[in-house]
């Protein structure tokens, strides 16, 4: 049996358990088999005991998803599976899911889901399969599947609350914050080690007379609440606690979201209100603005020289230090079967394959984002052959050690990014940090407390 | 006698009557397609919507009935009661403007030029374009500090302006993009009223010594103002509907700054999985068009009589 179920130690919460995670281990030295030898294609498994079966998967549109399709025809060759899979756009896939799910029959078998979202409501509806009996049995899950190669972060986000684990982990997206080495070096300015000093490079920084900016990160409403949750980590604070009490209008909530304000509505370019991810980028990549505070799948796009001036001249930084507690917002995917559909393993066999540790290495090879498998980081072929600089897997490894949920395990997560996104949007405008998160927090109370009464 | 002859004619009627009966019965059964069709579509999801803005229905857990609740809700709810005066407000400039534009560019248009053919269907490419694809293109031109709209604010020494990202003006911004897309299609209409246009009122009026002017006020505008009324009609409907360009460039935003009536309604509905708080918005914003509508096409049929009288 894959002793996947990691029962935390005596003694140890659960912040623990996330510091010591992700990439703790990465740092040893070990070489795994490099891709193209599929490691656990061993003789005595037998892939191909649902041959001839078709399965549909349902993917977001990313580049994960195209490395996964790019590479299906292996599966099928592998277990003579049939996988018909189609990628839809992150908001649509979400309202597919959801309506088909709630309709007690999906198109699809096996899906992505956006833990940072989803997972609570899949939880509580129970729309996907409990996997925890196929990880247990040996003729469903090879023993070189190696569940334990995930990292702890992955494994408790994939966890559901009952002990339930309905979807193996994909993906994990940390924050970073991007700075421009140019600028910095033109001040003499190390890169900040806390707070204050990440308050104090943008004021020094920002120069507007000549077009350079001090700081910038996503001001439009629901874009921009990850921002302020992930300044709060700094407090050793979660948005909602373990008891599902809103910390929203505490003083460290207060605190983070003055920062968030003074940082964006200071030193960020004119317009900031309305900038996503997009914005914040495409100024960053212009060479003018000295520090971007985003999810870390940017440096592809960051190191194009022929969509960048600051190639080779971007640090890729980890989250500073809080007044109390270094973490790095953490975010992610994982892969579920459907609870309502009849090719379960079928479905569960795709999942396997496509969270195993060569398409996982192969995740991190392209850049295409930041695996969910601590091997993957400890394959000297592949961080030999990367298509990124070696500072941003850096940073991948050491925001992995302090990776912690970035935004709360709720069912209404997206009520709560839009009615605290609306509330910092005003903040950039000149409304009062306090006032405005003590608004935001009445108007949402009474929703989480319906959420979980349902 | 008296009695077979008078009672011959009822039968007769009495046959006619059940005929008739039986032929409309039987047009009835060729309309049913028809009318099971409207029922399907039409009648069913919008009774059905009306009875889900009488319940709370979540995604999770049971459905409750709540009466008027839902509505009830509405009326406190500051966002969309804020969101109702930005959909007012984009609606009357989304309309306003591309018709003083699009009668004026029709005027043009009506006239004979050189490449008149060629201008006339550059103009109204825009019309053609995706309003997705439209919207993409126009976020990145209103980007303070990289768009192209603000290059050209200061090639004539312009400051720059914040466009979409500034509270104060994403609505007008928005509309830009509206008047852009959407001009060509009043000009059309507009352009095919003039072109049915009689050419003896104007003969006359030349021989009477009338100018320009007094032309276009007395014999093109009456004339070509029903045209009008249609394209007026189109374009509010339009416009209260408006989604995927605002959706696409601000999502609302800054803030709730941008949010319309529909945004709310989505983010309700499909962001919030609010069931019923989203259909009984929909019920309201159905109400609030066809009342428009109805004026509209009230003031259009008054516009009608004041020309025949």
């Amino acid at each position: 049996m894959n002793d996947h179920r990691r029962e935390p130690r005596p003694g140890l919460d659960r912040r623990e358990l996330l510091k010591s995670s992700a990439g703790a281990a990465a740092l040893t030295a070990a070489t795994l088999p490099w891709l193209g030898r599929r490691a656990f294609a061993q003789a005595d498994f037998d892939w191909r005991q649902f041959e001839g079966e078709h399965i549909e998967v349902l993917h977001t549109k990313n580049p994960r998803a195209d490395l996964l399709q790019q590479h299906e025809p292996e599966f099928m060759e592998l277990t003579g599976i049939d996988v018909g899979s189609e990628q839809v756009p992150e908001q649509q896939q979400r309202q597919k899911q959801v309506i088909e799910f709630t309709s007690g029959a999906t198109s699809f078998d096996v899906t992505d889901v956006s833990w940072h979202v989803q997972k609570r409501l899949f939880g509580k509806g129970k729309w996907l399969e409990d996997l925890r009996p196929y990880l247990d049995d040996p003729k469903l899950t090879p023993a070189d599947y190696d569940f334990d190669d995930f990292s702890q972060a992955g494994i408790t986000y994939a966890t559901q609350a009952d002990g339930r684990i309905d979807t193996l982990p994909a993906f994990i997206d940390y924050w970073i914050v991007y700075w421009n080495k140019e600028l910095f070096d033109a001040k003499n300015l190390p890169y900040p080690s806390n707070y204050d000093e990440l308050i104090e490079a943008a004021r020094t920084l920002h120069d507007p007379a000549n077009g350079v900016y001090g700081w910038v990160s996503r001001g439009l409403k629901n874009a921009n609440t990850p921002v302020w949750t992930s300044l709060l980590l700094g407090w050793d604070m979660d948005s909602v606690n373990e008891q599902g009490e809103l910390q929203t209008t505490t003083e460290e909530a207060i605190r983070a979201a003055e920062i968030y304000t003074e940082l964006n509505a200071k030193y960020a370019p004119p317009g900031v209100a309305g900038f996503n991810w997009y914005e914040c980028q495409s100024n960053f990549m212009q060479g003018n603005v000295a520090m971007w505070f985003d999810g870390i799948g940017f440096a592809p796009p960051l190191e194009d020289p022929t969509k960048s001036r600051v190639v080779g001249k971007v640090g890729y930084g980890v989250m500073p230090p809080g007044p109390r507690a270094q973490h790095a917002g953490m975010f992610g995917t994982g892969l579920g079967v459907s609870a309502f559909s009849e090719k379960k393993g079928p479905a569960y066999f795709y999942a396997l394959w496509a969270t195993d540790k060569e398409n996982q290495a192969r995740l991190l090879a392209n850049g295409a984002g930041s695996p969910a498998r601590e091997s993957a980081y400890q394959n000297e072929e592949v961080l030999a052959n990367l298509t990124v600089p070696r500072d941003w897997v850096d940073a991948l490894i050491a925001s992995g050690k302090i990776g912690r949920p970035g935004l709360p395990v709720i069912i209404p997560v997206t009520e709560f990014r839009d009615i605290f996104g609306v509330a910092l949007t005003n903040m950039i405008g000149g409304a009062d940090p306090k006032t405005e998160l003590e608004k935001a927090t009445e108007q949402f109370r009474p929703i989480l407390e319906k959420s979980e009464r349902a | 006698m008296a009695t077979t002859t008078s009672a011959a004619p009822a039968a007769f009627a009495a046959a006619g009557r059940s005929h008739a009966y039986a032929r409309r019965g039987r047009y009835l059964l060729f309309s049913l397609p028809a009318l099971l069709a409207i029922f399907a579509v039409i009648v069913f999801p919008w009774a059905f919507t009306v009875y889900m803005s009488t319940q709370e229905w979540g995604i999770v857990g049971d459905t409750a009935f709540v009466g008027a609740a839902n509505y009830l809700h509405l009326l406190s709810d500051a966002r969309f009661l804020e969101s109702i005066w930005h959909t007012f407000y984009f609606t009357f400039l989304a309309v306003v403007l591309p018709l003083i534009l699009g009668i004026a560019a029709a005027l043009v248009f009506h006239r004979e030029f050189p490449a008149r053919g060629l201008l006339r269907a550059v103009f109204i490419m825009p019309m053609m374009a995706t309003p997705v694809a439209i919207a993409l293109v126009w976020t990145m031109m209103f980007h303070p500090q990289l768009g192209v709209l603000n290059y050209l604010l200061s090639l004539v020494g312009i400051p720059p302006q914040l466009w979409v990202f500034s509270a104060h003006t994403v609505i007008p911004s928005l509309v830009l993009v509206e008047v852009w897309h959407w001009t060509p299609l009043v000009m059309l209409i507009v352009l095919g009223g003039l072109a049915s246009l009689p050419t003896e009122p104007y003969e006359s009026a030349v021989i009477d010594g009338a100018s320009q002017w007094q032309m276009f006020r007395h014999i093109t505008l009456p004339l070509v103002l029903p045209f009008i009324m249609v394209a007026l009609v189109i374009r509010t409907i339009d416009a209260l509907k408006t989604f995927d360009t605002i959706f696409v460039i601000t999502q609302g935003g800054p803030g709730t700054a941008s949010e319309t009536i529909n945004i709310y309604l989505y983010l309700q509905a499909f962001s919030f999985y609010n069931m019923g708080h989203a259909s009984a918005v929909v019920v309201v914003f159905f109400a609030i068009i066809v009342a428009l509508s109805l004026l509209l096409l009230w003031v259009r049929q008054r516009t009608l009589w004041t020309l025949k009288t």
